[in-house]
């Protein structure tokens, strides 16, 4: 894992001696909150349905046990006893006191971690695939070039600014696990000739204007990328728009201009920005790159696993993928639970995930931007005594990619900008299909609630995609079917006229049926869409 | 009516104005007719809350009840967790927000 140097450090202990600062000058006076609001969002602290809500920054998902253990004491001494997992792979806290933020602060920054970024017109936190490292099937290690862009783009004075907020993804593997092509820059490791280099995508994202991002440069060289990178950004902030936040993003521009021409534009700020010499030299990526070395893997590990206990293979069935290395497994910790929040974890929960790390997993863990966790780096002979620990409070769902794998936004539960609830109607559909023989049998499918249009629970994107709106003071609900954040990535499409809390669930139903009617041996519920399109789902719906 | 709604500066508690002061149960605020606005201009000036705003509710017996859905969870809490709502206690109570 990465480490702080002295600069990284020193950085962020100033920026929480800036913000204990501000933030007495608030309390005391001194600040309007209009003078007050937009430092304290630089800071991730939101002002949010019932309380501040603080974002805490968990770059590209990667965490060391002593990290978690510290997310789990914020959460006992300073919330509510637990925390939420978000899609940008974040941890938020919902009920935070202004008066307690800089000292939550000053406890991140003694285990290198910082709310920084979480909010405003910046780039955000660098996103990544769970599998970083891992994965038999990628072509590099995406970390330390998620790495990179994270120090380059920390405080990044011509960026922080920005049009719109700004997020971006990176990723090595053919197999997209992290929604790469809907990010604003998506950036895809590919290898050429035997030389590593990125396949970078722009203008992609979700909200009430989703698109999936083109390709703007099918190879950028290693020792280019951050060039290039700032060359994209710097398009983007000259001509993004500013008079409209809806239509401030990135994707907005890229579309009106053409892929054609904000790549030529691109390209000519490229050609002008290389002969600046900006890139770190290539022993700097060498130098992150020593942090994210294999660590010392045993040889000669059984890659056999005692199967005898039917539960326990459900789960290895279902959450337990494949490592690189013999002997070894990629262990997901479902936090979906039947009826359970989605991405929620109780302080107790986040430590027990903190101890297997640090006992079983070379303690280090990871979180998706599905909302689940994730052990990298399991021996397998070690995989029932996770599963019984996990079994212990609750985090053995064996539920992976499966219809009850929700991933869902707050919503109206605690949003301030949500129209309507999304926990509740995960938890719904989740106890409507809480058969494991029947989730298993309808196989892969992702399904997605957001409660409002910003899209923060991706229905963009799911196989079954659920919106929130409202309609006169009452939550209704629209479906979409065909969407996909995986390397197949496509935006659902609206059935038809929305449903209330009880009828969305009924339709989840309904749509499964006519996958399971229809489906061909080995489609996927997203294949059987595909193939036959949405009329027979439609008429199942509306008759 | 009208009630005058926003969160405590320091703890960003949800408040609603109560006539002298502002409370944390919602039973206790009254109805700030036309005053709403530059109620909330003073109490924010004076620091007693953040993010002030006026919303319609309807008067009952158990007190009043926001018009809006958005403002019956603020005034409630989450409905999906209801051991931190202001009712932990009342199985019942989720059923006044819907």
């Amino acid at each position: 894992m990465y480490r702080y140097d002295q600069y990284d450090q020193s950085i962020v202990e100033a920026r929480v001696a800036e913000f204990r600062d501000q933030t007495a000058r608030r309390l005391s006076g001194a600040l309007t909150e209009d003078q007050f609001k937009p430092l304290r969002l630089t800071n991730g602290l939101y002002l949010q349905l019932h309380a501040y809500m603080l974002r805490v920054a968990i770059p590209y998902g990667t965490l060391s046990g002593r990290q978690m253990r510290m997310l789990a004491h914020i959460a006992r001494k300073y919330d509510r006893d637990y925390g939420h997992f978000t899609t940008r792979q974040n941890i938020q806290y919902n009920w935070i006191k202004l008066e307690d933020a800089p000292d939550i602060l000053a406890e991140l920054a003694t285990v290198e971690m910082h709310a920084i970024q979480t909010s405003g017109n910046c780039i955000r936190n660098i996103s990544s695939d769970q599998y970083a490292g891992v994965s038999a099937d990628e072509v590099a290690d995406p970390r330390p070039w998620a790495e990179l862009l994270r120090q380059w783009s920390s405080f990044h004075p011509e960026f922080s600014y920005l049009p719109r907020k700004f997020k971006i993804a990176v990723i090595a593997s053919p197999e997209d696990r992290a929604a790469m092509r809907l990010h604003d820059i998506g950036i895809e490791l590919v290898q050429r000739d035997g030389v590593v280099g990125a396949r970078v995508f722009a203008g992609g994202g979700m909200g009430r204007t989703p698109m999936v991002a083109p390709e703007i440069r099918d190879f950028v060289p290693e020792s280019d990328l951050i060039s290039y990178v700032e060359a994209a950004l710097r398009v983007y902030n000259r001509y993004g728009r500013r008079d409209n936040k809806y239509k401030a993003r990135i994707k907005i521009l890229v579309h009106e201009l053409g892929a054609d021409e904000y790549r030529r534009q691109v390209e000519e700020e490229f050609a002008a920005m290389k002969q600046l010499g900006l890139d770190p030299p290539t022993a700097e990526l060498d130098r992150i790159r020593g942090y994210f070395a294999d660590p010392a893997y045993e040889s000669g590990l059984p890659d056999s696993v005692d199967r005898s206990d039917p539960a326990f293979a459900l789960w290895i069935d279902q959450n337990v993928k494949a490592h690189k290395q013999p002997g070894y497994a990629i262990v997901n910790i479902s936090l979906k639970p039947a009826g359970g929040i989605p991405g929620d974890a109780s302080s107790a929960q986040i430590d027990l995930v903190a101890d297997l790390a640090e006992r079983y997993s070379m303690d280090e863990l990871r979180v998706t931007h599905a909302q689940n966790l994730v052990l990298p780096y399991v021996r397998k002979a070690d995989l029932f005594a996770i599963w019984q620990a996990l079994d212990d409070v609750g985090l053995a769902e064996a539920n992976l990619d499966l219809i009850s794998d929700i991933i869902a936004c707050p919503g109206l539960d605690y949003c301030s900008l949500a129209n309507a609830r999304s926990i509740t109607v995960a938890q719904k559909i989740a106890n409507r299909f809480a058969d494991p023989a029947r989730q298993r049998d309808l196989g892969e499918l992702k399904l997605k609630i957001s409660g409002c249009i910003n899209a923060c629970g991706h229905h963009h994107a799911g196989h079954i995609g659920i919106l929130g709106v409202d309609r006169k003071g009452v939550e209704n609900y629209q479906l979409s079917l065909g969407g996909s954040g995986a390397e197949d990535a496509s935006l659902g499409a609206i059935t038809g006229p929305g449903f209330d809390e009880n009828g969305i669930v009924d339709a989840v139903e309904k749509v499964t049926d006519i996958y399971v009617r229809e489906r061909t041996a080995g489609e996927r519920f997203l294949d059987t869409y595909r193939r036959i399109g949405m009329k027979p789902f439609k008429e199942a719906l509306y008759g | 009516m009208k009630i005058l709604t926003g969160n405590d500066l320091p703890t960003g508690d949800v408040i609603w104005w109560a006539g002298d002061g502002w409370s944390r149960q919602i039973a206790e605020a009254v109805d700030v007719g036309d005053m709403g606005d530059d109620l909330a201009r003073r109490e924010e000036a004076a620091r007693h809350v953040v993010g002030a705003y006026v919303i319609d509710a309807t008067p009952t017996d158990d007190g009043p009840r926001p018009a809006h859905i958005k403002d019956r969870i603020r005034a409630l809490g989450p409905t999906v967790r209801p051991d931190l709502t202001l009712k932990p206690a009342d199985p019942e109570a989720g059923q006044w927000v819907i």
